[in-house]
């Protein structure tokens, strides 16, 4: 591909853009960081104080325990949404009927609001009135996502897996389909086998798709908040309290807004830091 | 392709939508009962099947005025997110400038915070220029998150055409108007239609900014349902059935987006 | 190598067709023999991406035999036709080098990697691209990529036909004639047959030692450049090649002669018959017209300087008639005489020519 062409006007196309998003953001985001080194005793008096919160925030192990859990949490399902998501797409019908049937039925668990999803997989899973829960016990085994640190992790990331692959999948897909004919048809003629036009072809065309892909779920599964909360409350005890959900009971439950700023924003570099590593890594190789 | 090969792939797919219509169904099961029932025990069929949960939700107004709502600020955030993160792509896609890379990061980095801490600071902003409880403030609240997305994956998609083609446009002597709707757009429909899809869908199921930004005229249906959560208990059967219905919206849109979604980028002659 | 055997061919893309409107290819019959450079001419839609796509095995068409060496290979694989293929858009494999793609072709047959470093050296040495070999794909121009499609076509020893699509469209023009003589360079090197697809009458004239042109899913043509230009045997022949292309009047046929608006004609075509109930024109080149002192008269309306000769346009009778001029030649103004050279000046029913 030739070389992008040097054009200051350019910014004539993005301003929109920029006075759109930055209205939302810049202004909130000075809010946060004041709030972020500010104390409060009620009343609206806010007093400096510096970098304690985020020390105290950095130092406790409270936090450490969330972010571990988070870790955990977001890299399974990275390593089960993306291939997944990818094996599906390679695999649906590309036209026709049937591929509409496909689209509109994959797209119905991402339309959902998330509130229901936690509801609805929460009386789904309970072992004598949800389906899930019935089946799994009826079959003999042992299972109750409310007192189970295990089957809790294993709902919690069935269900989003449930949720979400099929963002992942609706991406693949589209990404595959602006793959032109011409690539196809020259790898018949090349001789190569479905394997090898995967890897030469398909996989390299996906890989724009893939890192956004890769990179929303990381951030969205960072910040997952409603459906764990609705699901199993970061139970039990606090098994599946993830980030999110620590940073509200903070917030709400002792009134801190100091703290709580500060870990929002201590949380919010760390998926910057790991978004911007991994986003300049498979931009690296582009011509620029 | 010979058929038989056509069909051992696609039980991968099968499954998939099994798995997928599995809590789907439950959800259209509960809709169906009332709350007593559901949780009274596990029936795979309403024993006693009901449309009260849905009469209920037609002939409130709080109800149906929520979907009216959220129809209206998604529908007027997707196009604005996606009409004005068209040229912006192309500008990423096409041209270098100042500050390029690192404007490009920014904006991703607007979807990366957690959500419950803006909600007070949105409140305070909104209030302030007297848009709180419109379809506007929501609608342009969303654009936070939706215009990144947006032009993230409009660029992704704009950067696998190959620069020839414009340069073979202008050769053939097309104004760059009728290029870019005539040749370009065509090209990456399949960007456009999941851009969209995905605008309508995350402004639709956002909750936290769509309340916290509004309270009676602009009421979204997220925030309805939460309603019926916390007052009365769980007042499952209604929720379940609100929830079925807010499939729909969701489901039109993506029928529509179908064929862009699904277009193969065929090389046509320019 | 291979003959190629067209038979009776006939293409719809549609389920269920219902007359010749919803075919592509109305009727083909051609033969294309060994080692020869074969152009398919013809403007958009004409049928001749659809005829490149049946001979390559990516379409199957639906009526009609194609045959390879007398083999009927209608349901055959673009592999087992061992053909290649280059695109309109450039496509190598960009996370390969050069040298990868080059080598693709063969290491998927499972050719010894020996083999496959002489062939591929061997193939670079003739495009151009040994400086190259250890360069990613994906940083080449778009010129050096259609090198690498049209060397993975070469590397390969069993290939019977190279087909081209349009392949210079995403060439910068002044690379194009360029990449057109290493094509013509090669092709007397390799002598495997190549089919030439094109819209642009240059390309496929310097090219081709036969062209095929197309118009309408019908093969209107087929015959050397020089015969194409001398002696079309369709007005659109006469139209499409040759810049200008043919004068086409329309002419009146009766036991005297023949008559452009009331005035008598000299034909090349002798002894003909005839049809009152068919239409009839007359075609001649703006290169066989010149001024004289004496002949026809037209008025001379306009003059066009193209640069290496000046197009006249006069009107003759209503009719417009464009002239040739070399450069340097006198033109006159308003009322002139011109000289039609009466052997290559031809007699067309309903579009065809009169034998």
């Amino acid at each position: 591909m030739s070389a992008k062409k040097l054009n200051n006007k350019a910014w004539w196309l993005v301003a929109p853009v920029v006075l759109l998003v930055a209205f939302n953001a810049v202004i909130p985001l000075m809010t946060v960081v004041n709030y972020s080194v500010q104390e409060t005793f009620g009343d609206n008096l806010f007093f400096f104080e510096g970098m304690k919160w985020f020390e105290e925030v950095l130092s406790s192990e409270r936090f450490h325990d969330s972010l571990i859990r988070q870790l955990k949490f977001t890299f399974i399902i990275l390593l089960i949404q993306v291939p997944l998501g990818v094996a599906i797409a390679l695999t649906m019908p590309r036209k026709g009927f049937w591929a509409s049937v496909c689209l509109i039925l994959m797209a119905m668990p991402l339309l959902i609001p998330w509130n229901v999803v936690g509801a609805m997989w929460n009386i789904f899973a309970l072992p004598d009135i949800g389906l899930l829960g019935y089946t799994l016990n009826a079959m003999g085994f042992d299972y109750n996502f409310t007192r189970q640190p295990v089957a809790a992790w294993a709902t919690l990331i069935t269900m989003d897996v449930w949720h979400w692959t099929s963002l992942v999948v609706l991406l693949s897909y589209a990404g595959l389909s602006a793959i032109p004919d011409a690539y196809y048809q020259a790898a018949r003629i090349d001789g190569a086998n479905a394997f090898k036009v995967f890897r030469y072809i398909q996989l390299p065309k996906l890989k724009r798709v893939l890192t956004i892909a890769i990179l929303l779920r990381f951030m969205d599964s960072f910040n997952i908040y409603t459906e764990p909360f609705v699901l199993t409350g970061g139970g039990p005890g606090n098994t599946t309290t993830l980030l999110s959900l620590d940073l509200v009971k903070i917030a709400l439950g002792q009134f801190d807004l100091g703290p709580a700023a500060a870990m929002s924003l201590i949380y919010f570099l760390i998926i910057l830091l790991f978004s911007w590593v991994f986003y300049t890594a498979m931009t690296r190789g582009e011509d620029k | 392709m010979n058929n038989r090969s056509i069909h051992w792939k696609w039980i991968v797919p099968f499954l998939y939508i099994v798995f997928l219509m599995a809590p789907i169904y439950w959800l259209l099961n509960m809709s169906f009962k009332s709350t007593n029932e559901i949780l009274g025990g596990m029936t795979l069929f309403p024993s006693e099947f009901t449309l009260d949960n849905y009469i209920a939700i037609f002939t409130d107004p709080t109800w149906y005025n929520g979907y009216i709502n959220s129809l209206t600020y998604v529908t007027a955030n997707t196009i604005l997110s996606v009409c004005v993160a068209l040229p912006a792509a192309y500008a990423f896609s096409r041209y270098r400038f100042l500050g390029d890379k690192h404007l490009f990061f920014w904006l991703l980095t607007n979807r990366m915070a957690p959500a419950a801490v803006f909600a007070l600071p949105f409140f305070q902003l909104y209030s302030a220029v007297g848009l709180f409880d419109t379809h506007i403030a929501v609608a342009l609240a969303h654009c936070l998150f939706n215009i990144p997305l947006a032009v993230w994956i409009l660029e992704g998609f704009m950067s696998g055409v190959p620069t020839e083609l414009d340069e073979t446009a202008y050769i053939d002597g097309y104004p760059f108007w009728k290029f870019f709707t005539k040749i370009f757009l065509p090209t990456i429909a399949a960007g456009i239609g999941v851009a969209a899809f995905f605008c309508f869908m995350f402004s639709w199921v956002e909750l936290l900014l769509a309340k916290t930004l509004t309270s009676v005229d602009a009421k979204p249906i997220a925030a309805v349902m939460t309603r019926t959560a916390s007052s009365s208990g769980y007042e499952l059967g209604l929720l379940a059935a609100a929830g079925s219905l807010t499939m729909i919206p969701g489901a039109i849109v993506i029928f529509f987006v179908r064929n862009h979604i699904a277009k193969g980028f065929a090389l046509g002659r320019v | 190598m291979a003959r190629i055997d067209i038979k009776a061919l006939r293409h719809s893309y549609k389920p269920n067709p219902l007359n010749d409107d919803d075919y592509a290819l109305k009727k083909v019959d051609l033969t294309w023999d060994d080692g020869g450079a074969y152009a398919l001419l013809g403007p958009s839609g004409c049928g001749k991406s659809t005829l490149l796509n049946i001979i390559s095995g990516l379409l199957v068409p639906s009526e009609g035999e194609i045959s390879f060496d007398g083999d009927a290979v209608n349901h055959k694989t673009p592999d087992e036709r061992h053909i290649a293929q280059v695109f309109q858009f450039p496509v190598v494999y960009d996370t390969m080098t050069v040298y990868d793609n080059l080598a693709f072709p063969l290491r998927n047959r499972g050719v010894a990697e020996t083999v496959v470093d002489e062939r591929v050296r061997s193939v670079a040495e003739m495009t151009d691209l040994t400086d190259m070999l250890h360069q990613q794909a994906s940083g080449l121009t778009a010129d050096g990529k259609q090198k690498i499609s049209l060397g993975r076509g070469l590397v390969r020893e069993d290939v019977n036909v190279i087909m081209f699509d349009e392949p210079l469209t995403v060439i910068d023009p002044h690379l194009k004639w360029k990449l057109r003589s290493k094509l013509k360079e090669l092709h007397q090197r390799v002598k495997t047959t190549m089919i030439y697809v094109t819209h642009d009458q240059t390309e496929a004239l310097t090219f081709a030692d036969r062209v095929v042109v197309m118009h309408e899913g019908w093969v209107v043509q087929e015959g050397t450049p020089v015969e194409l230009f001398e002696k079309p045997r369709h007005t659109f022949v006469g139209h499409f090649i040759g810049s200008p292309g043919m004068n086409v009047l329309p002419c009146e046929v009766t036991s005297e002669g023949v008559r452009v608006s009331g005035t008598v004609i000299d034909i090349a075509q002798q002894q003909f018959s005839f049809d009152q109930e068919k239409r009839y024109e007359i075609g001649i080149r703006p290169e066989f017209i010149s001024f004289a002192p004496e002949g026809l008269p037209v008025e001379v309306v306009s003059v066009r300087d193209t640069g290496r000769n000046k197009i006249v346009e006069t009107d003759f009778f209503g009719n417009k008639l464009k002239v040739l001029v070399p450069e340097g030649a006198e033109i006159p103004e308003g009322k002139a005489f011109v000289q039609l050279d009466k052997n290559y000046t031809l007699l067309y029913e309903n579009d065809w020519i009169v034998e």
